[in-house]
């Protein structure tokens, strides 16, 4: 089975995965995406790059966040936006992914934009769709998160420049992260000499160092020395159970608070995708302090967005 | 009714045959096997020059779906599936709909596929009703209407008890437990083998240890209650080398493997391909190896198909939400072909694995070339070669890994009961 989103002339046709893009790729991202962040400040935040077109935002399993900034992104482009819960209509009454996407496509949108809580989903909707038809990954289950390996990639270039010399630790549910997997894809494709992963045994996917990062369970050796410290969300459910046994002692054996963040270089940043839950993953001190750019990975997300649609809309390449 | 079959090249493991010979088949029986028989003794001449001749296939795990789920395939379509790929003994697991937990069910399957006329179904009775693994089925009764042995299909007992409880019961009338060793504890939501695959596309990994803990406990309870236990598909390493140390200590089982174990690994799932989803799940290229090593050491008794036909819209799906299963009879044969030339192994012993041997297993007088003894022949062309396409796959289930794949080899012709079930095109 092939990785269907480039085309046979290795340009992206879907955004489905980071796995299977080229360094040259993201930074054409990146670079793009740039382009787009001046729009965001002035007075008229819109460009006529998608103007005509049909975005379809269809999110068989619910995501508000996500959601409002991919409408943002394509309203800005001057897209018209169709935003979809399938969640809570069709897949109740039924119906098949593939029967929802090509009701839609008879609809005639061009750019569907899909989170589903399987694995795959995005790289199953694509390899059923027309070559005309577009399709983002929004988040499949556990697997990826493309769009935000790209936002978070652009955030630590933002601040840091050069990826080759950088020490990067992932913090938190691993085992049950699309997040942790894009980024570490990501961080991977562009030259991070040092990716750690640092979690408890139960919170970590098998054989993980074979993505290429070192594993962690002590959250203070594994902070030792990083430029970047990205958090991820630890879910209410996986707590008081037999993954976790409480937050008060998961925030105790792996929060992050400012002696932890201490022991990282001084200049060091947190970034964490959201929602946040203070006081189990991270400290509001923390999260608030002037080493934190989660706020900013938010404005980036939005232009990373412009341009993923923009290039995969063959508008800006 | 009688025919001859000429100058093949007659494997039959159980005689220690490896000959070009002749086989004359009169009335539903073989009655001559010699070397340059006389042609007119037969009313109907096969040439079988260049040819592979077996006794009739012997499939330890073929799911006919019936009753119950002929929106996948129907009896008729996966029997004549089956004799393509030169079976012509069906051993079919109890998860039809409804479960095979009562003997007028039992009665209806075997009435049913024996008015067909294409092969012997040996149906498994359920071990618990409802396959719950809670309560005993009357599970002399199902023997008496036909059942073969008992099973659990893909729903393992949890309970330490009912296991221990039903092997007892099974062993004192001395009949046969078929498990599929799962702990399903462990492997509940899993989807593929757990490892580097499973994390980079972030399904939920079956550890090794889902099927070596069930293993373990099979195992010494089969060993304290004397019964006779036969596992279905093993699939790890692990568990190859505990059979194998339970053989040697004298409990009495046996073991197959899947074809599928025996070619696949979980790297050709690739990029999310529905028909690499199987149960047992694919595992590492290292319990690849360890199959083929165990096949030829005779840890592994018996290679079946697990036939499994998926109709096609359950396999278009998100992965972990389509069913797992693949149609694989009819490609059986031409794996086991496969599989002694590209790892030189003997061809004869390879039969033994799917002729012989599984009749051993089951306790019938089948699997043999033996004169006197009903005529199962399949006939096997290594010439032919073949695209496995829908068009060329006779089952109802188009789903295989090896789906647009060339093959080398395939069942010409196929007798059951001395007459001609299948001829290939």
């Amino acid at each position: 089975m092939f990785n269907p989103q480039l085309n046979n002339k290795g340009n992206l046709n879907h955004l489905l995965s980071i796995e299977g893009l080229s360094k040259e790729k993201i930074i054409q991202i990146l670079d793009t995406a740039e382009s787009f962040l001046k729009i965001g400040e002035r007075d008229v935040k819109k460009v006529p790059i998608l103007r005509g077109k049909t975005v379809c935002n269809v999110f068989f399993e619910n995501s508000t966040r996500t959601r409002t900034t991919f409408e943002i992104a394509a309203k800005r482009l001057s897209a018209d936006v169709i935003n979809l819960n399938v969640a809570t209509s069709s897949q109740s009454k039924g119906e098949t992914v593939l029967d929802t996407i090509n009701n839609l496509i008879a609809m005639n949108a061009d750019i569907f934009v899909v989170r589903h809580s399987s694995s795959g989903a995005a790289h199953f909707i694509a390899s059923h769709v027309k070559p005309n038809i577009h399709i983002i990954n929004a988040g499949d289950g556990n697997h990826s998160h493309p769009t935000q390996g790209l936002l978070d990639a652009f955030t630590i270039r933002k601040y840091k420049t050069n990826f080759n010399k950088l020490k990067v630790a992932i913090v938190g549910d691993i085992l049950n992260s699309r997040v942790a997997r894009s980024n570490i894809h990501a961080l991977n494709i562009l030259g991070v000499p040092e990716i750690r992963v640092i979690a408890p045994k139960t919170l970590l996917p098998d054989e993980i160092e074979k993505l290429g990062v070192h594993v962690f369970y002590d959250i203070d050796k594994g902070l030792s020395d990083v430029d970047v410290i990205m958090m991820l969300r630890i879910q209410n459910e996986r707590m008081d159970g037999i993954m976790l046994p409480s937050q008060e002692e998961y925030f105790k054996t792996y929060g992050l608070n400012q002696v932890r963040l201490d022991l990282a270089k001084k200049d060091a940043i947190v970034m964490h995708p959201g929602p946040m839950n203070r006081g189990v993953e991270i400290d509001s001190a923390v999260a608030d302090s002037e080493q934190s750019v989660i706020l900013p990975q938010v404005t980036f997300g939005i232009a990373v967005r412009m341009a993923v649609m923009a290039i995969l809309a063959g508008q800006h390449s | 009714m009688s025919i001859l079959i000429k100058n093949g090249r007659v494997v039959d493991p159980k005689n220690n045959i490896d000959a070009i010979l002749d086989i004359l088949v009169v009335d539903g029986k073989i009655v001559e096997l010699n070397k340059n028989l006389d042609s007119k003794k037969a009313k109907q001449i096969i040439d079988a020059s260049k040819k592979i001749v077996i006794p009739g296939i012997i499939d330890l795990q073929l799911n006919l779906r019936e009753p119950g789920n002929q929106y996948k395939s129907t009896l008729e379509s996966e029997m004549k599936a089956a004799n393509a790929g030169g079976v012509t003994c069906m051993v079919c697991p109890p998860d039809t709909t409804p479960i095979l937990d009562e003997p007028g069910l039992v009665k209806m399957l075997k009435n049913k596929s024996e008015a067909l006329k294409l092969g012997n179904v040996y149906p498994l009775g359920a071990l618990t009703q409802k396959l719950n693994g809670k309560l005993l089925t009357e599970i002399n009764d199902l023997y008496e209407s036909g059942c073969i042995g008992f099973s659990q299909a893909e729903k393992p007992i949890q309970d330490t008890e009912v296991l221990y409880r039903s092997f007892q019961y099974l062993s004192t009338f001395n009949l046969k437990a078929f498990l599929r060793a799962e702990d399903a504890y462990l492997s509940e939501k899993g989807i593929i083998n757990a490892g580097e695959i499973s994390t980079r596309l972030g399904l939920k990994g079956i550890q090794s240890i889902s099927e070596t803990t069930a293993i373990n406990k099979i195992l010494e309870i089969a060993h304290l209650t004397k019964t006779k236990v036969h596992l279905n598909k093993i699939s790890t390493a692990d568990g190859l080398n505990l059979i194998k140390i339970a053989k040697k200590s004298g409990v009495n089982v046996t073991c197959d493997v899947s074809i599928h174990q025996i070619f696949l690994t979980d790297n050709d799932i690739g990029f999310f391909n529905t028909n690499c989803f199987l149960k047992p799940p694919l595992r590492k290229e290292s319990d690849r190896i360890k199959i083929i090593d165990s096949i030829v050491d005779g840890t592994i008794d018996a290679i079946c198909s697990d036939h499994s036909p998926v109709n096609e819209d359950n396999k278009l799906k998100p992965f972990a939400e389509s069913e797992y299963g693949a149609s694989s009879v009819e490609l059986l044969m031409p794996l086991v072909y496969k599989l002694s030339e590209d790892y030189k192994i003997d061809l004869g012993l390879l039969i033994n694995k799917i002729t012989n041997h599984p009749s051993g297993i089951l306790e019938i007088n089948k699997g043999s070339l033996s004169v006197n003894s009903d005529a199962d022949i399949c006939i096997f062309d290594p010439e032919h070669s073949w695209e496995i396409n829908s068009k060329s796959l006779i089952s109802e289930g188009k789903n295989t890994p090896f789906f647009n794949q060339n093959f080398a080899g395939k069942v010409s012709s196929t007798i059951f009961n001395g007459n001609i079930v299948f001829t290939s095109s």
